[in-house]
Formats: structure tokens, C-alpha cells, sequence
């Protein structure tokens, strides 16, 4: 789906503003208030898997989209920031008891670090490793900083924010795809994302670090099931105000089959 | 090559903080309006002091409250072209929750207006249509489901320019703990469908521009409003317009009131709604 916007729902006045879209072949108008996808000129690098093996799934998820993929244990996932500084929000779960799910603070107690970097286990709420960093391009990855939702953006820029689309939306519409809910979502990572937290302990999502084509390899240390957002998020810099595609790449060293996308 | 990130300082926490809350004043046509007395469409002779609710949907869009006994909830379609796809829920157990078919059946009547009742598969309304200047409103055909609304519009992605009625009422369940087994059929405002003498459902299209409806909550609601395109709307394009929404505090329907004793069946409705609400201490 690409989106080409004609004319843009403006803040003011009663008119319902319209834009128009290429939607499975043909032009779609809509008075949805769809949020922005990458300006033209944007430099788009897809890349390739980092991690060795048989590529059995290659898929692109496009900005503002919800995503999820079930792994088998031994299998590797490579998220390509395609566009740069897109944040990849990012759940995993036990794919056979989804009980067993991501825990960021057993991430980072049992590593004694604040940020996630190659060799980082992702470990679950029992303290078992669901998931390996295994390969990381840029210099630090976050687990702190949360989804971004439409009600916590009223706290943060405003009411007028309420309506758009974030990522906990795209986690609920992804989660109920496989019978899970709101009490299944947790703190969640956030890939290609830039939260530092400063000696007086002030923290917030500043400019990223990365770049496009820039890339973090995950290995399945268990069969998972992962869900992704393709966070929205245009109010603050874990975009780069520019919400740009991902390409998900799954390779198995070990087996001929391939995952079950979700 | 501009981008918006150049109108942003976002190099630093603190840079970010401002930048963050130096958005604050914009507005939007589609927000909530807190406190709901700062609402800037106040349906007239609606005292906006009492307001507990006000707000505009935004096309594609939902919003979902949970609404205190004798809460008046007014549904205004400005553009002559929201649909306001409808569920409520008795909020202290959540079980309980609209049945279109009773609703239709027991007033034996299939076309909401004034006086019709909400009623829930457990003999009690809900809510009841206290005012209704549209007249053009749907129980039959539901809300869009994504398989509907890829066939239509060629998407249903959660963020995209077609979004579903089902996964709108997902996500609008979700947040109270409700999921897709808890979504039953639900009903529709301000487009219209009539049944044929053959039996086909004819859609009416809405009232035009300015219809309100009003209803008022004899029990505790979850309430649940989506606002897509009715399923028989035949455009091509997805066009749904902005959905307003106001309440206020009032009472239930209680002896006394005409409507009370309108018919057999509703008058007996009540006395079921108001027989939970006493033994509830509500
Ligand atoms: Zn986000």
C-alpha cells in the first residue's frame, strides 16, 4: 500500500479533509486521518540477513503496520532499519505458552545493563532466554522506553493527538491475531531506538543512532512467537519524523521448513 | 530533500522534553475535549457545565467510556455522514451485554427511534433512544469485518485508510479487558437500511447533515462506538465523516416518566433494569 497524500485533514474549520491512496491496485479516497508515511527522496537501504543460513522468510513491513512471525528454536530474525531510525517495537513470547513472556527487567538484571547490545539474552518472566542478540549495528538498542499509544500521546503532546494510530494499537490488532489481549502486552523492546538515561537519571527518546540499512540480529533460543509495530510515532524523534519500512529476514542454519508467518 | 524532523530539536533529553511539550496547544478536528466543559460543539440547549463526556471521532476512527446509571449519551452526525456502529455492555458484569435480536423482537419493532430500548439477552435494557431527529438507523446488517472490508476497499490494515468495524471494536474491548468473544452483533446510527417486502435490505443513507440521537444508560455501561462506513454504504471509497459524542448525568427511566409504562414489554424491561439496580445498591 502506498499512500500519496492530496489533501491533508487540517486542524481548523468543519470540512472533512480527504486523501487518496493506492490500495491493492486502485486509487482509495478516505476521510480516515491516516498518519505520514517517508517523503520521496528518502534513502532506502533493505540489506540483507545478518546471520548465516537460508533466508525461509523475507517480508516488509510498512510504516505505521503491525507485523508478527512465529520462530522456531535455532532460528535467526534480522530487523533492517530500511529507512534509518525507525523504531521497531517489539513483544516476544514462549510460542507454546504465551504465559512465558518477554520480561525487560529480567533482560536487564540478569545483564547488569540498562541497554541491549550483541550478546544481550532476552529473557522471559520465568529468567529464561527466549532470544539472543547476536548481531548488532548500531551502538545501543532500547528495552526502557515503552510503546508509544494513542492515550499515553495525550500525556505527552497533547489531547489533540488522541486519534492517531501507535503502537500499542498495532500490538492489540496484532495480539488478538493469536488470542492474546491487553493483559499480554509488557514492556516491550525498541529496536533502532534512542532512549540514553543521563547521570541525574533524566531519560527520554532523543535523536537516533542509526542509519538506513543499519541492522540487529535476533536468534529463537526456544520456538517464539514475536510481534512487531512499525511504531507510528511522528510527534517525537524515534522515527526521525519520517516513518520508514522494515524488512524482516529469518534464516535456520538447521532446518528446510520455514516459520509459520502469523 | 525537507523533512519534519528539521522543525524538531531533539538532540538531548531535555531538547526533547521542550520540543515534546511545545506541542501542547495545536488541536485537531478529532479529539477528546478535557474537561469535557471546554467542548467547542456543545449540541445546543446541552448545559456544557454537566458534560462528562465530549468528544469528536475522528472517521475510522472509535472511543469507548464506561457511563453511570441515568448517563444521557448524545450522538451527533454533523456531515450527514458518520455511522455510529454501537455496543454496550452492563459495566459491573460485563456478561451481560447488548442482544440486537431481543431488542428488536420484544418491541416488535425492527427500526430504532425514540423510545426504542437497548436490551440485553438477560431481560433488562440497557439503554433506551430518548430523542431521535435521523430516523435512519440500522439493526440487520452489523459492522464491517476485515474479510468485508478487504473485499471493498482493498485493505483493512489496522493503520491504514480502511479500517474495519470488528477490529475498531477489538481494539475499543481491549481496553476493557473484553476480547473478540464478547463483540455480539451491534447496531448502528444514522445510516438507515429498510427490509423489502422480499425480503432485501435496502440502504437508506443517512437523514442528512445535523441529526442527533440521544439515549440514556439505565444501568452501568461499557459503552463501545465505532465509526465506519455502514456495511451496505455503496461507495467506493471509504467517506464516513466525523462522529461527535456528548453525555451528561441524569436519571434512568423510573415510574413516572411516560415512557415507563410505553408498552408491556418495555415496562417490564425496567422493572428488571431497576430490580438489579436496587438489589446493587446503585
Ligand atoms: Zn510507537
Amino acid at each position: 500500500m502506498s499512500t500519496s497524500t492530496s489533501t491533508t485533514p487540517t486542524s481548523t474549520g468543519t470540512a472533512t479533509g480527504t486523501t487518496t491512496h493506492t490500495v491493492a491496485g486502485r486509487a482509495l479516497v478516505t476521510t480516515v486521518p491516516v498518519g505520514a508515511h517517508y517523503v520521496d527522496g528518502t534513502t532506502l537501504d533493505p540489506n540483507g540477513p545478518l546471520a548465516s543460513g537460508p533466508v525461509v522468510l523475507d517480508q516488509t513491513v510498512a510504516p505505521l503496520a503491525p507485523w508478527s512471525a512465529r520462530l522456531l528454536a535455532g532460528q535467526t530474525l534480522t530487523i533492517v532499519d530500511v529507512g534509518g531510525n525507525q523504531s521497531a517495537d517489539f513483544l516476544v513470547y514462549n510460542a507454546h505458552d504465551t504465559d512465558e513472556r518477554y520480561s525487560a527487567p529480567d533482560t536487564l538484571a540478569w545483564q547488569g545493563n540498562a541497554y541491549l547490545r550483541e550478546g544481550s539474552v532476552l529473557r522471559s518472566n520465568l529468567g529464561r532466554p527466549l532470544m539472543t542478540v547476536t548481531g548488532n549495528e548500531i551502538d545501543r538498542q532500547d528495552t526502557i522506553g515503552g510503546a508509544c499509544s494513542k492515550e499515553s500521546n495525550t500525556l505527552r503532546y497533547g489531547f489533540h493527538t488522541e486519534h492517531q494510530h501507535g503502537c500499542r494499537e498495532n500490538f492489540l490488532a496484532e495480539a488478538a491475531r493469536h488470542g492474546l489481549g491487553a493483559r499480554d502486552l509488557v514492556s516491550n523492546i525498541n529496536w533502532f531506538m534512542n532512549v540514553p538515561v543521563e547521570p541525574d537519571g533524566a531519560l527520554g527518546i532523543v535523536d537516533g543512532m542509526s542509519a538506513p540499512g543499519k541492522r540487529v540480529a535476533i536468534r529463537a533460543e526456544m520456538d517464539v512467537l514475536v510481534i512487531v509495530s512499525n511504531c507510528p510515532q511522528m510527534n517525537n524523534p524515534c522515527n526521525d519524523f519520517n516513518c520508514t519500512p522494515l524488512r524482516m529476514l529469518v534464516t535456520d542454519p538447521l532446518r528446510e521448513t520455514g516459520p509459520d508467518n502469523a | 530533500m525537507t523533512s519534519i524532523a528539521d522543525d524538531h530539536q531533539t538532540d538531548s533529553v531535555l531538547a526533547a522534553r521542550a520540543d515534546a511539550r511545545a506541542q501542547a496547544e495545536r488541536t485537531s478536528e478529532y479529539m477528546p475535549y478535557r474537561p469535557a466543559s471546554s467542548s467547542p460543539v456543545v449540541p445546543k440547549g446541552v448545559d456544557r457545565d454537566a458534560l462528562v463526556w465530549a468528544e469528536t471521532v475522528a472517521p475510522g476512527g472509535y472511543t469507548h467510556k464506561v457511563i453511570a446509571r441515568g448517563t444521557r449519551l448524545r450522538l451527533d452526525d454533523p456531515t450527514g455522514t458518520a455511522c455510529a456502529h454501537v455496543v454496550v455492555f452492563n459495566a459491573l458484569e460485563t456478561n451481560e451485554r447488548l442482544n440486537v435480536a431481543d431488542t428488536i423482537k420484544i418491541p416488535w419493532q425492527a427500526y430504532l427511534g425514540a423510545g426504542h430500548p437497548l436490551l440485553s439477552g438477560d431481560g433488562r435494557a440497557l439503554a433506551t433512544i430518548t430523542s431521535d431527529t435521523s430516523g435512519h438507523h440500522d439493526t440487520f446488517c452489523g459492522t464491517s469485518t476485515d474479510e468485508s472490508t478487504t473485499a471493498k476497499y482493498g485493505s483493512a490494515a489496522p493503520e491504514g485508510p480502511s479500517p474495519s468495524g470488528r477490529s475498531r471494536f477489538l481494539l475499543a474491548a481491549a481496553k476493557h479487558g473484553l476480547t473478540g468473544r464478547d463483540l455480539p452483533p451491534s447496531v448502528s446510527f444514522f445510516q438507515g437500511v429498510r427490509v423489502e417486502p422480499d425480503g432485501a435490505l435496502t440502504f437508506l443513507g443517512s437523514a442528512g447533515a445535523g441529526a442527533h440521537v440521544e439515549l440514556v444508560a439505565e444501568l452501568p455501561l461499557v459503552v463501545l462506538i465505532v465509526n465506519v462506513p455502514h456495511p451496505l454504504d455503496p461507495a467506493d471509497d471509504y467517506l464516513v465523516g466525523p462522529l461527535v459524542v456528548h453525555a451528561w448525568p441524569g436519571e434512568p427511566t423510573l415510574p413516572g416518566d411516560p415512557q415507563f409504562t410505553a408498552t408491556p414489554e418495555v415496562n417490564r424491561a425496567y422493572l428488571n433494569s431497576i430490580d438489579y439496580a436496587e438489589a446493587r445498591a446503585l
